[in-house]
């Protein structure tokens, strides 16, 4: 596919189509609007609401390797199974299960390349129906947390500039214009980004049919920003969901070694007291 | 069940830019409408047609894009 370094993370729809109903296969729709699943989704697949199912309902925390194997086991995941993850708005959430499924050691997980978007638009079968997939005893690995990134860490990556901070929000976001997505509550104190990230909003790396760009598209887009996978990579958005679409495509469609999510993103570092902020491109460490 | 006459456009609604997609499913017509960056769902409304659907979504997305500041 598209020359991607590890393309076997991905399927086409028409390899849905084809494969779907498998025994091995489990289909799963993921949504940021968690409605879209109800008025019609793939025949076989379950959803997975990115606000409740996979993020701990208590803590701000992803799932605990308890939680995920629950998740899994209801959803009649086998640990050798293949998961084949779709969503909405090209693949944004879905990318962020994906994320979590990585780390905790699911062998085999995969996106469907261009999501819910280029079914529905392909005019190929929906159902209302929901499946009851019979449960399994999936047990998870313990977390891979080579995989994540932690505030001290993008904290010394700021300082240091050992790592390559993107920042995948849109301009607006990035400069500090506006707190939040537009239409969305605001959910930070200030606005701005990290010191020394780079801008690369998470949407230039899809088409517009909700595919991934080719490879050598991708490269270009990135490399244009000096993130080329020579400088370990941390991505990070608002809430840690959009960057897990760009952490996808570092990791798998270009083959990066060293790419983190920072899932903590904009609504944990604009929090902070005392956090060192840029707005447009001048510092404002500091400034109330 | 399949979407039929599926559309995508983009307009301007109280100064934001909006992406409306539209779709009939069974004997209803859906439409959603986004933030285009990044695409989050603002609404998402059903209609007997396309426009009915369609200035719904317009109608709940805008209300909210208009309660964004610029700082």
């Amino acid at each position: 596919m598209a020359n991607y370094a590890h393309p076997e993370v991905l399927v086409d729809t028409e390899w849905v189509a084809q494969h779907g109903n498998d025994a091995k296969v489990r289909l799963v729709e993921v949504d940021v609007d968690t409605k879209a699943y109800n008025e019609g989704h793939i025949p076989g697949a379950v959803a997975w609401a990115w606000n409740t199912q996979l993020a701990d309902p208590v803590r701000r925390d992803i799932l605990s390797q308890e939680q995920f194997e629950e998740l899994l086991s209801a959803s009649g995941v086998a640990p050798d199974g293949t998961l084949i993850i779709y969503g909405d708005n090209n693949n944004w959430f879905a990318a962020w299960a994906l994320w979590q499924a990585k780390i905790y050691g699911h062998a085999d997980v995969r996106l469907v390349n261009g999501g819910r978007k280029k079914w529905l638009s392909e005019g190929r079968e929906l159902t209302t129906e929901v499946p009851t997939p019979k449960r399994t005893q999936y047990r998870a690995k313990p977390a891979d947390l080579s995989l994540r990134a932690y505030l001290p860490q993008v904290q010394k990556a700021s300082a240091e500039a050992g790592a390559v901070l993107v920042d995948v929000r849109s301009p607006a976001e990035f400069s500090g214009e506006i707190l939040a997505p537009p239409g969305l509550p605001e959910t930070c104190q200030r606005g701005g980004h990290i010191p020394g990230a780079r801008n690369v909003p998470w949407g230039k790396a899809a088409n517009d049919d909700g595919t991934f760009k080719a490879a050598e598209e991708l490269r270009s887009l990135y490399g244009g920003e000096g993130v080329d996978g020579s400088k370990p990579v941390i991505a990070y958005c608002r809430i840690g969901e959009r960057s897990s679409h760009t952490w996808f495509v570092l990791k798998y469609l270009l083959g990066f070694d060293k790419v983190t999510n920072y899932d903590g993103s904009w609504t944990e570092w604009g929090n902070l007291v005392g956090a060192p902020v840029e707005r447009g491109g001048i510092a404002a460490a500091a400034r109330g | 069940m399949r979407a039929e006459g599926f559309s995508e456009r983009s307009l301007e609604v109280s100064g934001w830019p909006m992406n409306i997609t539209s779709y009939k499913l069974g004997q209803e017509w859906h439409a959603k409408a986004d933030n285009v960056s990044p695409g989050a769902a603002l609404a998402r409304t059903t209609g007997a047609s396309r426009e009915e659907a369609e200035t719904k979504a317009i109608e709940r997305a805008g209300a909210l894009l208009a309660r964004t500041q610029r700082r």
